[in-house]
């Protein structure tokens, strides 16, 4: 075929335009966030990220109670559903049954789909409950010395949120990871089985270490997913913007409160400081991503980076 | 069910172009939302040529919406502010259409429904001054009842609602200290305490935590059986929230003529003291607007009268009937 076939052309020019579209609307919404809270960012200024007064009647905004816990809830929804999440996957891939696999990775993608209020109605009834009668009392009970695990039992506060974010990323990195590892070619694995590697060893040294990248780049995906849930959050989180080493204490996330305040913020600068607290939310998104992104290099180096992207 | 509703009124839209009946378009408070929803299943058979379309979007939106011309009338349960009716390009009416009370409930252990509670206990609670149920400001009001010595948990509700506003209104009324340190507003800085989201995620914080207390709206209360307590008014009495006790305090006091009235702690010896008006949003001049103002001023008058007896089915408690002679001499004065 000729390099200047006119309909591979317009075929490249079309698609060209697709990922352009993206670029435009990512454009668009940072534009339009910004544009909105310039009362609230000449008001307040930088101070807006570290002052910890939310007050709308005096119409004071500072948006660091909410900024530290989406970085808490996000981190802890991490730790937790990491090991569960790639563990699940090795299983279903290299141990299970192919039937077992099967049924359980179809409910894996089930529970993908669930809504997130209906994590959020299940949170404050089945999860909230179990935490105050038998969690948080062990915690407390345990591992009360360290001021994680301090204070008042209310149930409801940021572990529970941390939990129920877990919950709800589990299935992305089970499912992502699970193709990662699928990926990794059997001539690989043969050849370390023919040294005499063990199961264990073809594994770690193999299997993880071929999909690292793309194990990581499940990691990334959910805790997006984490820093953006809105709905399951802020039913089971306590929603007081108020700064508090314990996870049993309340807590508010960046999302939460403009899903909370949106609706009846009647004054322009209440209004222009929510959509302030949406351009941090959307700063914090990217930040966590780039992040990510150069922690995947330095495990890995450029080149690997490459196949996540 | 209300989705279904919404669903066949979106329909009625679509459909009304060229049927040619009149559209009608709304927005803003969702505690009136069952109400309104109802009365516009009910206003079919009055005149069938009105179509409806309201959307529960918060009375913030409303307010908003009005403004800008975007629909034909607003919602709002906290009445506009003198900077807000000077940003509209016309005179807005304000209409009661119904009124509502928030419940004082709580999950005291040992502790049935009907406990006592003063002004000055209340805001103590919320301001964080009264921590304790055995606290003897609590004892003192309730001889005979078993408190225990038990943390009070405090909850409040996280999103902004009118709820909030007429809760905190109440507090602001009643507590200098309140007033000055927190005041009122569809949300506010708390002191203390715990945010559910919606009357659903503060009853849900009060189930699962002995020792806990809130405000939710008493329809919500009553529906879901939830006990709550008694609450001191202005002339000293103790007084149930009850639908007729709401209504009570409208009736037989002083309300201004725009209607733009708190009637929070009322001086009606028989109110309950933690009420307010649910307000339709209406310009005064609807000339220009075709057959949409007449259509409007019809509804809202069978709305403020007929109408109450449909609302009053759903636990919103009826406007009294000598504000009712007020309000339909108002809805005379608009212009179409």
């Amino acid at each position: 075929m000729s390099r200047h076939d006119t309909s591979d052309l317009i075929f490249r020019r079309v698609l060209a335009a697709f990922p352009i579209t993206v670029l435009i609307i990512v454009a668009g919404i940072f534009f339009e966030l910004v544009y909105s809270s310039l009362p609230s960012l000449h008001k307040f200024g930088i101070g807006f990220l570290y002052h910890s007064i939310w007050n709308p009647v005096e119409e004071n905004f500072g948006a660091l109670p909410f900024i530290y816990g989406t970085c808490v809830t996000s981190l802890v929804a991490l730790l937790l559903a990491i090991p569960i999440g790639v563990g699940a996957a090795i299983y279903l891939v290299e141990y299970a049954p192919v039937k077992v696999s099967r049924v359980i990775s179809t409910l894996v993608d089930l529970l993908a789909a669930i809504p997130s209020v209906i994590y959020g109605l299940w949170g404050i009834f089945v999860l909230v409950p179990f935490m105050r009668n038998v969690v948080q009392p062990f915690l407390g009970k345990y591992f009360g010395f360290l001021p994680l695990f301090q204070g008042p039992n209310y149930g409801i506060g940021m572990l529970a949120a941390s939990v129920m974010l877990a919950i709800i990323i589990v299935p992305f990195i089970i499912s992502v990871s699970r193709e990662v590892i699928a990926a990794v070619p059997f001539v690989y694995k043969e050849s370390a089985y023919a040294l005499g590697a063990t199961r264990w060893e073809a594994l770690s040294n193999i299997v993880l270490s071929y999909g690292k990248a793309g194990i990581l780049g499940a990691v990334i995906l959910a805790l997006g997913r984490a820093i953006g849930e809105v709905m399951a959050v802020t039913m089971i989180i306590g929603n007081d913007p108020k700064i508090a080493l314990s996870l049993f204490s309340p807590g508010y996330t960046l999302a939460s409160v403009i899903a909370n305040e949106f609706a009846e913020a009647d004054f322009p600068m209440y209004l222009s400081a929510l959509i302030e607290i949406a351009l941090v939310l959307f700063l914090v998104a990217i930040i966590v991503n780039i992040l990510a992104r150069l922690l995947i290099w330095s495990v890995t180096g450029a080149q690997s980076a490459e196949a996540v992207k | 069910m209300k989705k279904l509703l919404a669903l066949v009124a979106a329909l009625g839209f679509a459909t009304s172009a060229w049927a040619g009946q009149i559209q009608l378009t709304g927005a803003g408070s969702t505690f009136i939302y069952p109400a309104i929803t109802k009365w516009f299943e009910a206003y079919d058979s009055i005149d069938p040529n009105v179509q409806f379309n309201y959307q529960a979007i918060g009375s913030g939106a409303g307010i908003k919406e009005i403004t800008d011309k975007i629909v034909d009338f607003g919602g709002t349960d906290g009445p506009m502010t003198e900077g807000q009716m000077a940003a509209a390009p016309g005179k807005i009416y304000h209409i009661p259409l119904v009124m509502g009370a928030e419940a004082i409930a709580y999950n005291i252990p040992g502790v049935g429904p009907g406990l006592k509670f003063t002004p000055d206990v209340l805001a103590g609670i919320w301001l964080g001054e009264i921590t304790n149920w055995n606290d003897p400001k609590i004892t003192a009001q309730n001889p005979g009842v078993n408190l225990p010595n038990m943390p009070i948990i405090v909850a409040h509700r996280s999103d902004g609602s009118g709820t909030t506003f007429i809760f905190t209104h109440y507090l602001s009324s009643v507590s200098p200290e309140w007033s000055s340190k927190v005041g009122f507003s569809t949300s506010v800085s708390w002191p203390v305490g715990l945010g559910g989201k919606g009357n659903q995620g503060v009853s849900g914080i009060l189930t699962q935590n002995p020792g806990s207390i809130g405000y939710v709206e008493l329809a919500y209360a009553i529906q879901n059986k939830i006990p709550y307590g008694v609450v001191e008014n202005s002339s000293g009495n103790f007084v149930e929230p009850t639908v007729e006790a709401t209504s009570e305090a409208a009736s037989g006091v002083p309300i201004p003529a725009d209607f733009r009235a708190s009637i929070v702690n009322s001086s009606n010896p028989k109110a309950y003291p933690i009420c307010g008006f649910s307000w339709m949003l209406i310009y005064k001049n609807m000339a220009g607007e075709g057959a949409k103002g007449k259509a409007l001023v019809d509804f809202a008058k069978w709305a403020v009268t007929d109408g109450q007896k449909i609302s009053a089915q759903l636990d919103y408690a009826p406007l009294p009937s000598d504000l009712i002679a007020k309000i339909m001499k108002t809805l005379d004065k608009i212009s179409y």
